[in-house]
């Protein structure tokens, strides 16, 4: 391969879609013409200065780009160690991290001149930022979401809706997130000619986990520039919770070849590891779903497990491939915080700071409760809070309602 | 080298006929039960043996096939399980070719270096993995060709002149076309588009190609063998298993038959077409 900055770890994947032994293109025959399709047509807007152009316009003046950096210092002085930064993501508009790539996503599939989007979703901030942007250019929106999902995240199946999304309650399987890309995927291999499938995570077939990265890497690279006009320095530290991982890869990335910044991704570990969970790198290994090698949860005989999280952005059985790269070079270590663990944290960003974090990034919080307080005064730690916790209000009320009576 | 699969096509030839090839899941409902079906299909007219190896994620299959794995996992279906499955075949008929199809993840995990010699072994003939396109070529594609297993490549509808070559590349035994662009048990294509789809990729290779997906009756499977080598059938036999089960999803003295009866018909139909011009 060539590459201008030797042992880089930016420059992946290779020209096969690859990340070490992870990513690759395991999909059927009848979407792979397709997925060759989009490779080109997303490197040609690459390429072109005018998608960058127009892509920033929307970023700004819709998204709301660039989100704050906020010195969290009721929590620093709480945990009393290292100075906390909280990266705003939850202040774009949708509420979360995911617009930034469905805006990418949405703009390549105009070029591509394709009228229909599918999606799938878990705890719905994919689904509605794609339902989102299909009402801002006009464009047919289907959305595949596990019917247990569509009972536990209601908030954003009826944004969905009014944003007039088709939202496909999937009821095979645990009714879950896995589920829903199962069958998104069946929608597309179907409709194949008119469709294009925006993925919401750092996962699926190549290109989708660099594409999606790509997208989402303006978390990185804004926090690099705010930290300098802040700290006059870069962040010691960078902090993301990871269900498929595209928060974190989006903050992660812009800083892997800063080998002086410790990263750290956060896994759902649910009940426990030893329980029901959903972190696949700490409790899985390397196997091949939804179009990639990854780590995945997983029997002995290589049947896909299901992955538990209270948070239904986290739930899903693998990762995205270049997490598991990251993983297997040592360059990022994953960490994972339980149920109650978020829980705890959620509530304490709540009354610390007056920010309703999304049970998502509450995991991440979770491990700088953890973290920070052993850490020096001097230390800078980033996390990513990716979203807002309005979806989550309706179920974390009700448990902790049913903990006083 | 050649292998079952070749036989079997080089003697249609001879009989100036199509294959008839059916589609059943390994353990569905249960093993016992799923050793009695496939043993009973070449007695019903079956010329070659699709076996699924049932996975709990099947992205290309339509709510039949998906609902069938799932049986066979609940019933305790393994892929060690699967391949005694074959073993046991053998006993009894060591002509009809066995091809496994299905997803990567199970052999990935079984191990490919262990996976390719014990199919081989047992007596599987080739395979089908729905998720491994030629670009993933290396994973097992060439290892099996080297173990002396065919791999059937699938082409599409979106599988075009210029990408065919690629297809074909490295497929060995049959090419499987897939009439739609969907998953099993979509509706069937027009038996006349099908036939200038076969005429396109027969001018990219000299294998046989047999055509799947949506064919139900024996009508259908006799339109669709007199334009192709071989009619493919799984998600209405499938069909027919799950409606002899039951209430809690169990054989019952009809399951083996329900399969039987309804393949007899099929191969019926694809006995009374003329094969397609080579």
């Amino acid at each position: 391969m060539t590459t201008a900055i030797p042992n880089s770890y930016r420059t992946g994947p290779d020209e096969t879609g690859h990340f070490g032994i992870f990513g690759g293109r395991f999909v059927a025959e009848t979407l792979m013409p397709l997925i060759l399709d989009l490779q080109k047509a997303y490197e040609d807007a690459k390429a072109d200065p005018a998608f960058r152009k127009e892509m920033d316009g929307y970023l700004k003046a819709y998204v709301g780009r660039p989100s704050p950096l906020y010195l969290a210092e009721r929590l620093t002085e709480h945990l009393g160690g290292a100075k906390i930064y909280l990266k705003r993501e939850e202040l774009n508009h949708t509420g979360s991290h995911k617009v930034n790539n469905v805006l990418g996503q949405i703009m390549v599939a105009r070029r591509m001149g394709k009228k229909r989007i599918i999606a799938e979703t878990g705890a719905g901030q994919h689904g509605v930022a794609t339902a989102t942007l299909c009402a801002r250019f006009g464009l047919e929106c289907i959305v595949y979401m596990g019917a247990v999902d569509v009972e536990r995240q209601q908030p954003n199946v009826i944004r969905m809706e009014m944003l007039g999304a088709k939202v496909v309650p999937v009821q095979v399987g645990a009714r879950t997130l896995k589920d829903a890309m199962n069958e998104a995927m069946r929608d597309w291999v179907t409709n194949v000619h008119n469709t294009f499938y925006c993925i919401g995570t750092v996962a699926g077939p190549h290109p989708y986990p660099m594409m999606v990265r790509d997208f989402q890497s303006i978390i990185g690279d804004e926090t690099k520039v705010q930290m300098q006009e802040i700290e006059g320095r870069l962040p010691d530290s960078l902090i993301a919770c990871i269900g498929g991982g595209s928060n974190a890869m989006g903050l992660f990335h812009p800083f892997l070849d800063d080998t002086s910044v410790d990263i750290y991704g956060v896994e759902a570990a649910g009940h426990g590891l030893t329980g029901l969970h959903a972190a696949s790198i700490a409790g899985g290994r390397p196997g091949v779903l939804h179009g990639n090698r990854t780590y995945l949860l997983m029997d002995e005989d290589g049947q896909i497990q299901e992955g538990h999280s209270i948070s239904a952005g986290l739930d899903y059985p693998g990762i995205g491939p270049e997490h598991s790269w990251l993983h297997s070079i040592g360059r990022v270590k994953y960490l994972s915080a339980t149920d109650e663990e978020a829980l705890a944290a959620f509530q304490l960003l709540s009354k610390l700071e007056g920010i309703i974090p999304a049970l998502e990034p509450a995991h991440a919080l979770a491990k700088v409760s953890e973290l920070a307080p052993k850490l020096p005064k001097d230390h800078l730690m980033v996390v990513n809070l990716s979203g807002r916790g309005d979806k989550d209000v309706p179920q974390v009320g009700d448990i902790l309602k049913g903990r006083q009576s | 080298m050649t292998t079952r699969i070749d036989t079997r096509f080089a003697e249609l030839k001879a009989e100036g006929r199509s294959a008839f090839v059916t589609f059943v899941m390994a353990g569905d409902p249960d093993l016992a039960t799923a050793l009695e079906i496939v043993k009973a299909l070449p007695k019903a007219g079956a010329d070659i043996i699709e076996l699924g190896m049932p996975f709990t994620d099947p992205m290309a299959d339509g709510p039949s096939i998906q609902a069938a794995g799932l049986r066979a996992l609940q019933a305790g279906m393994t892929l060690r399980k699967t391949l005694q499955l074959v073993r046991d075949f053998r006993k009894t008929d060591d002509k009809t070719p066995i091809v496994l199809m299905g997803y990567y993840n199970p052999i990935y995990i079984y191990g490919v270096d262990k996976f390719l010699p014990d199919a081989k072994e047992a007596g599987v003939d080739g395979l089908i993995i729905v998720d491994l396109p030629p670009e993933e070529d290396n994973e097992l594609c060439i290892p099996a060709m080297k173990a002396g297993l065919n791999f059937i490549r699938l082409a599409t509808p979106t599988t075009d002149d210029k990408r065919l070559p690629a297809v074909l590349a490295n497929t060995s035994g049959f090419v499987y076309y897939v009439s739609v662009t969907g998953i099993t048990g979509a509706a069937a294509a027009d038996a006349s588009v099908v036939g200038t789809a076969v005429a396109r990729i027969k001018r990219h290779t000299k294998l046989p190609v047999c055509v799947g997906f949506g064919i139900r009756t024996p009508e259908a499977a006799k339109a669709i063998a007199s334009h192709a080598n071989g009619a493919v059938v799984g998600t209405a036999l499938i069909d027919a298993l799950k409606g002899s089960l039951d209430a809690d999803g169990k054989a019952t003295a009809k399951t083996v038959s329900a399969v039987a009866d309804l393949t007899a018909a099929l191969a019926a139909g694809v006995r009374g077409a003329k094969q397609a011009a080579e």
